[in-house]
């Protein structure tokens, strides 16, 4: 028990430089900042401005800012960036799943939208 | 006889030889990561079907049009205004809950009290504005299973129908569409607003055993970390959850 606690004790003073206060609010800097850029995409540039239309592009950058914001919780408030690379891809490889599921279910929406016309569709006026 | 020992009998000392902790973690947290990898598979299962819904169907309901209000300052005109303020609301007890974490790595009870204190603030009122949320949409006619042309939608009337789901579509209408995002909007914000009020349970929780002095007893606010875990989390789905549905 000592031992095992020894061990954790260890850990964590091991990680202590992971994140002092102005690292955190670092952090917040960095996840506000892309939320405000997205805020400035969608109401600004599309809704305001009408520079870029909704689609694909647009769409595109979203995801991506989605991705990084999810790379800075995950890596930083989490703290998975300090742990052991091998626990990082123990709980990291697994999502390959997920990436293979989206490609299987992008694959099969495209087919039901091509497969099932039969949803009325109604002229706005 | 030979006293060479062959290559195999060799002790080995390598992190993952036995008789020691290879991640140098605590069990408890272990645990709560495959938790949330497992918790990521659910969320995932249910946006990536609600991906697949929209890819499958010509026609959406455009954010923009469906979530306009502010409630109790406008009804309409402010697209992802309030969404903005609740997405804002849960970083910032995101950034609380990390900083309860420090102050536990310092011992600093009150600190680990005051911060907590700010992230249950916030997450009662990211609850409390996705309740607001959810009863506006439900006076416009949405709900589970329903959406506003559900009661004329019998006798599919194209013109009725348009006329009562226009103005949440730019361009052509579709009511089977309306439908499923009507679901699987409550279902999925339902689900996420279900981990939103268990963290604020557990905070709540470790909040008591913080004033009890249990993890001064203990010697390590370990706990803090396991429930930030989890709590992060749930701003981390928000994340997808406020891109996915308001957004694209």
């Amino acid at each position: 028990m000592s031992q095992y606690q020894d061990n954790i004790a260890h850990g964590e003073h091991a990680h202590e430089g992971g994140l002092d206060k102005k690292a955190i609010w670092r952090v917040f800097g960095v996840l506000l900042a892309l939320t405000c850029l997205e805020f400035l995409i969608a109401l600004g540039f599309v809704h305001h401005w009408q520079i870029l239309a909704k689609g694909v592009l647009v769409n595109s950058i979203y995801i991506v800012l989605t991705l990084v914001k999810a790379y800075y919780i995950i890596a930083f408030f989490m703290h998975l960036k300090f742990e052991k690379s091998s626990f990082i891809v123990t709980v990291g490889i697994v999502f390959i799943f997920i990436i293979y599921f989206i490609v299987l279910m992008l694959v099969e929406g495209g087919h039901l939208a091509s497969a099932f016309q039969e949803h009325q569709i109604f002229p706005n006026k | 006889m030979s006293t060479t020992v062959s290559q195999l009998d060799k002790v080995k000392t390598g992190p993952w030889n036995g008789g020691k902790s290879p991640w140098n973690l605590e069990y408890g947290k272990i645990m709560m990561w495959f938790f949330l990898v497992g918790d990521a598979f659910t969320f995932s299962a249910f946006l990536v079907y609600y991906g697949a819904q929209r890819f499958s169907h010509a026609v959406w309901p455009d954010p923009d049009k469906v979530f306009q209000s502010i409630p109790g300052i406008t009804d309409g005109g402010q697209p992802l205004v309030f969404v903005g303020l609740m997405t804002f609301i849960l970083i910032m007890s995101s950034v609380t809950m990390v900083l309860a974490v420090e102050a536990g790595h310092r011992n600093s009870k009150h600190e680990v009290v005051k911060w907590m204190l700010w992230t249950i603030l916030g997450g009662l009122m990211f609850v409390g504005c996705q309740a607001l949320e959810w009863t506006h949409l439900h006076h416009e006619g949405f709900w589970f299973g329903r959406n506003p042309a559900t009661d004329i939608a019998t006798h599919m009337e194209g013109a009725n129908v348009a006329e009562k789901l226009g103005h949440f579509f730019t361009g052509d209408v579709s009511y089977t569409s309306a439908l499923q995002f009507a679901n699987l909007f409550f279902t999925i914000t339902g689900f996420h607003g279900f981990h939103v009020t268990v963290g604020i349970i557990l905070n709540i929780i470790i909040l008591c055993m913080t004033l009890n002095n249990t993890f001064e007893k203990r010697g390590s606010y370990l706990m803090i970390e396991k429930v930030g875990l989890y709590w992060h989390f749930v701003d981390l789905v928000w994340v997808f959850v406020f891109t996915l549905f308001y957004l694209v």
